[in-house]
């Protein structure tokens, strides 16, 4: 098994358009690492480069240590599984998975072991002679990781491969993979748009945004502390509220946005980063998960109170996300959820707590998390 | 519904007169290939033959040295049926799939070339290969009609249908370009490359402006040529030509019987994806 490690790699197609503007990523061994953005960021262009797919048009790609750029896609001991499984039509089950380890010249007992082990690691015994059509779209993603199972590389790479897969079946496939993962103790890059998928499956995750990586870390750390208002909210569904407003220094900081002000206890020992803000406009975010129904919930801790007016609620089963503005604020809808058990009125007026360790402050400008 | 009744039967009278206007020329050949030669211009006509004979079948094989044209028909054809599958999957695919320097401006070009009307050609085609010294030759029959533009067009229009991912999956398993043309993209055309290969062969098996062009000896007529050597100045024996003109048809009908399937969705899509 391998690290991967990108350094400043740049990708320029011609007539100047840069997908990926020189990103620094290092995957350690054994690692599920998810690239994760919105439609266009360059996640897929990063993963095809990778591969050798794509040309690198500077920086540098190491596998093991060792330069990768000029080698040839089947010369880096890497496999891929695609979108739309790309299995070879006219092939069987069997001489899909077993064609890598033919090219290679394995002995004829050698591949068939591997296939039939991969096959019964993936459920796929029995169907190992049928062709990719007379199969499922869930059989025909678990060929195409067969395929890539069997050559045991160093590393594996998918891009966006339950994205074609119905929702239902694409949840049973991410724990499947992520089985594998934990069997095979492989490096595994996994390509997304999906920020769930991303969260429930990687080890680490790369946020990218128009060919710019945002941050890389823990799943965890990306949901509470993001590095830029992007990643906020780009993890988390529903995803953070923004708020535009003011700080403002009293006995406390205050936060002032219309109707919306409460104060910044001093207990959270802000100050110092807030500060240089103080009379300046920032941008406030607040995730619906951490605001709570005092009618329902004990009073939290270090809590202030929100007065909403309640526009639509979503019941989601156990839980429901209710979309709500402020007073004098109706053009912008926030979200926070609630336990489905609380039945709120569109109009009705609620005050709710919100707990103020999880709030989160931008610079307006940069974008930049300022606390 | 009265509507919809009403435009079914026009549709099938339509059908049926197009129908008629096609297949009628020849089952009335075949009608006349069993005449005997006195009886084919009685008035008025017959469309079935007083007395039914297989002596035009017959003087065809004995009279004519039909078998020495069925074999250069046959080696004409077969060889250029081989050759433009070959080449025009190979050019398609590189067309449809490789990068090089000038690939747009050189795809143009080729396709400019089915501007120029055949006949044009026929006097250059004729002067050059008369410099090599290949008329009245299989060389000069055969050569000319190894490639054909359109058959480059119809593959490459096929291989851009087939899923990059399919190409790359090859790639990262270790093929060569070579190795995903022929392991890969080739299993998988066999719809465009029938097409190609029907096409191919009716246009060859057919063929008659060039073979009677460039062969001047008997014995290297192809059957249509000979076919048409049946009508000399002054007369023609039409039972002879038309028993003839049926044996010529078989193969082709028996091809297009065989492989219809292909031949229509050759035409249909050039091969969609399943």
């Amino acid at each position: 098994m391998a690290n991967v490690e990108l350094k400043k790699v740049k990708k320029i197609y011609d007539k100047n358009v840069v997908a990926i503007k020189g990103a620094d990523v290092s995957i350690k061994d054994k690692e599920f690492v998810v690239l994760v953005g919105p439609s266009g960021c360059g996640k897929s262009t990063l993963l095809r480069m990778i591969a050798g797919l794509e040309e690198i048009s500077d920086g540098d790609l190491l596998i093991d240590e060792k330069r990768v750029n000029d080698i040839s896609p089947k010369d880096r001991d890497i496999a891929m599984v695609f979108q739309n499984y790309a299995l070879y039509p006219h092939m069987t089950v069997f001489e899909n998975m077993a064609f890598g380890l033919k090219l290679r010249k394995y002995k004829k007992a050698e591949i068939k072991t591997r296939v039939e082990s991969a096959a019964s690691i993936l459920g796929l015994t029995e169907y190992l002679k049928r062709r990719p059509k007379e199969m499922s779209g869930g059989q025909r993603q678990r060929v195409a990781i067969g395929r890539a199972l069997v050559r045991q590389p160093k590393v594996f790479l998918f891009d966006e491969p339950l994205s074609n897969l119905d929702a239902k079946l694409r949840v049973q496939m991410r724990i499947e993979i992520k089985r594998l993962h934990q069997q095979l103790q492989a490096t595994m890059i996994y390509v997304t748009h999906d920020q769930i998928e991303a969260m429930t499956m990687g080890d680490k995750i790369v946020v990218l945004k128009d060919g710019i990586v945002q941050q890389v870390d823990s799943p965890m750390n990306l949901f509470n502390n993001p590095a830029n208002k992007f990643v906020a909210g780009f993890i988390g569904s529903p995803s953070m509220n923004f708020l535009n407003g003011k700080i403002e220094k009293n006995e406390e900081l205050e936060f002032l946005a219309g109707s919306v002000q409460f104060g910044i206890p001093n207990e959270l020992d802000l100050h110092e980063k807030l500060n240089p803000y103080i009379g300046k406009e920032i941008i406030f975010g607040f995730r619906p998960e951490y605001m709570y129904d005092k009618n329902f919930e004990k009073q939290k801790q270090l809590s202030v109170d929100l007065n909403l007016i309640i526009d639509v609620t979503e019941p989601v089963g156990s839980e429901s996300y209710n979309y709500f503005h402020f007073a004098g604020k109706e053009k912008q809808t926030f979200c926070f959820r609630s336990d489905s058990a609380n039945a709120y009125q569109p109009g009705q007026n609620i005050t709710v707590g919100m707990d103020v360790r999880r709030l989160r402050f931008f610079d307006i400008e940069t974008e930049k998390r300022i606390a | 519904m009265k509507e919809i009744k009403i435009q079914k039967i026009l549709f099938y009278v339509v059908l049926f007169i197009m129908t008629a206007i096609y297949i009628g020329p020849f089952l009335f050949s075949l009608s006349i290939s069993f005449n005997a030669e006195q009886d084919v211009f009685q008035w008025p006509i017959k469309l079935l033959p007083d007395e039914w004979t297989l002596s035009n079948y017959q003087r065809v094989w004995d009279d004519l040295p039909f078998a020495q044209w069925l074999f250069n028909s046959v080696i004409i054809t077969l060889i250029q049926t081989l050759s433009n599958v070959f080449f025009a999957a190979l050019a398609g695919f590189a067309f449809a799939r490789l990068d090089f320097p000038g690939k747009n401006i050189l795809f143009s070009l080729l396709l400019a070339s089915l501007m120029i009307p055949g006949i044009i050609l026929l006097v250059p085609k004729f002067i050059i290969l008369n410099e090599f010294h290949l008329i009245n030759t299989y060389g000069g029959l055969i050569l000319p009609g190894l490639v054909s533009v359109v058959n480059i067009f119809l593959m490459k229009q096929f291989f851009e249908t087939i899923p990059k991912d399919l190409e790359e999956a090859a790639l990262i398993d270790g093929c060569s370009y070579f190795r995903i043309f022929w392991q890969i993209f080739l299993p998988v055309s066999k719809p465009a490359l029938a097409a190609v290969a029907i096409y191919t062969f009716q246009g060859s098996w057919n063929e008659f402006m060039w073979p009677v062009i460039v062969t001047t000896t008997r014995e290297m007529f192809t059957l249509p040529v000979g076919m048409a050597f049946l009508k000399n100045e002054f007369s023609v024996q039409w039972p002879l030509l038309m028993a003839g003109t049926i044996l010529i048809s078989l193969p082709t009908i028996a091809i297009f019987l065989i492989f219809q399937r292909y031949f229509v969705q050759g035409v249909a899509s050039a091969g969609l994806k399943e």
